[in-house]
């Protein structure tokens, strides 16, 4: 987080943050009930496996769920080198790289497995 | 009306006999119950030691000159009523500032910081007297009004963990001000203005703690402010890089 006078290149990353925020804003707690009514077995018929599998497989699912994973990904890591910073560990650097890193990571596997189903 | 006995630990220092700042005690300073930190203070000065140096002037959260740290706290001393507080209570000059002398704090950066921002109305057609001037509706003025209520107190640097951090952050007040005059529908100067805005020591060093809008006297909300112009910077960024024939 050096001074500089130059344009900061910060909107790259908190553009994808602030994406990810809103979507998991409304998203994470809708996934969480669903989760947990699954769990129990309550769940609606559209949430069978055969159903998802369809929604997954189709091209505007399979582009909605890239959507959700990578920029969720992008939203937790930011988040979490601005939470680490805040903490006062002061490596801002290292943790911004590898943090991307994982978010880089898995939205590249996002895209193989959606690719591939 | 009863009186109540306060002690009061107060941050001194004098430059030309301290070699750092030490901590005072008044005790038993004779309060009445609806005094407020700065009638203390007014009382110990006027009766009790008068070397003691701080700043104040209308006692009545307009002016924004006796902002203090009163139990940790940012807060306006005019605005923090005894009966809030316990039987001792510690003042001492803002943090995050050099220290002038006693509560009185070296204010030179924020002020410097101000006139980065240009915080002044840039039109986007500027117009003769004959021309007439610059309208606004009611719905356009209420869009920044919130925004002009700083009173310049400082507490929002005292609070923000990051301007204590890296002190070249421009910060919460200077920074809601240039927000300010870019939402103002007369106003032309936003590209002009992000020169300073948009760069890392600009709003992006902004970690969005909130505690800038915790402590601010006149509901400025500055945190909010920043957030919209890390939404209007972030456009930007992409506008001239995706279209670079767009003249934002």
């Amino acid at each position: 987080m050096s001074g500089s006078s130059k344009i900061s290149n910060k909107p790259i990353i908190w553009g994808l943050f602030a994406g990810g925020g809103t979507l998991t804003a409304f998203l994470t707690p809708a996934l969480v009930l669903i989760t947990l009514l699954v769990a129990i077995g309550v769940a609606p018929n559209g949430l069978s496996y055969s159903e998802i599998h369809g929604f997954a497989s189709h091209w505007l699912g399979k582009l909605i769920l890239f959507g959700v994973l990578s920029l969720s990904l992008w939203h937790a890591a930011h988040r979490f080198r601005i939470a680490i910073n805040d903490f006062g560990i002061r490596a801002d650097i290292p943790v911004a790289v590898v943090l991307y890193l994982l978010a880089g990571i898995g939205t590249i596997m996002s895209v193989v497995y959606l690719w591939g189903m | 009306m009863s009186e109540r006995k306060i002690n009061l630990e107060v941050l001194r220092y004098d430059p030309d006999k301290d070699s750092e700042p030490r901590f005072q005690t008044y005790k038993a300073v004779p309060c009445q119950d609806d005094w407020v930190v700065l009638d203390a203070l007014n009382y110990v000065k006027d009766n009790t030691d008068t070397t003691l140096s701080y700043r104040w002037s209308c006692h009545m959260a307009v002016c924004g000159s006796c902002g203090m740290m009163i139990d940790g706290e940012p807060t306006l001393s005019c605005k923090a009523f005894l009966k809030d507080y316990g039987d001792t209570i510690r003042v001492e000059p803002l943090y995050h500032f050099p220290i002038e002398r006693d509560l009185v704090t070296v204010i030179d950066d924020f002020v410097e910081k101000l006139t980065k921002v240009k915080p002044f109305l840039i039109p986007k057609q500027p117009k003769s007297i004959e021309e007439g001037e610059y309208l606004q509706t009611p719905k356009q003025l209420k869009k920044f009004k919130q925004y002009t209520l700083c009173i310049n107190c400082m507490l929002c640097y005292s609070a923000c963990p990051q301007y204590g951090l890296i002190p070249d952050f421009l910060g919460p007040a200077a920074l809601s001000l240039a927000h300010r005059y870019n939402i103002d529908s007369r106003d032309g100067g936003c590209q002009e203005r992000m020169k300073v805005t948009a760069t890392n020591i600009g709003v992006w060093e902004c970690s969005f703690v909130g505690a800038c809008s915790e402590v601010c006297p006149g509901h400025v909300d500055p945190a909010s402010s920043l957030q919209q112009m890390k939404i209007a910077s972030t456009v930007d960024w992409y506008k001239k890089r995706l279209m670079p024939w767009s003249k934002s």
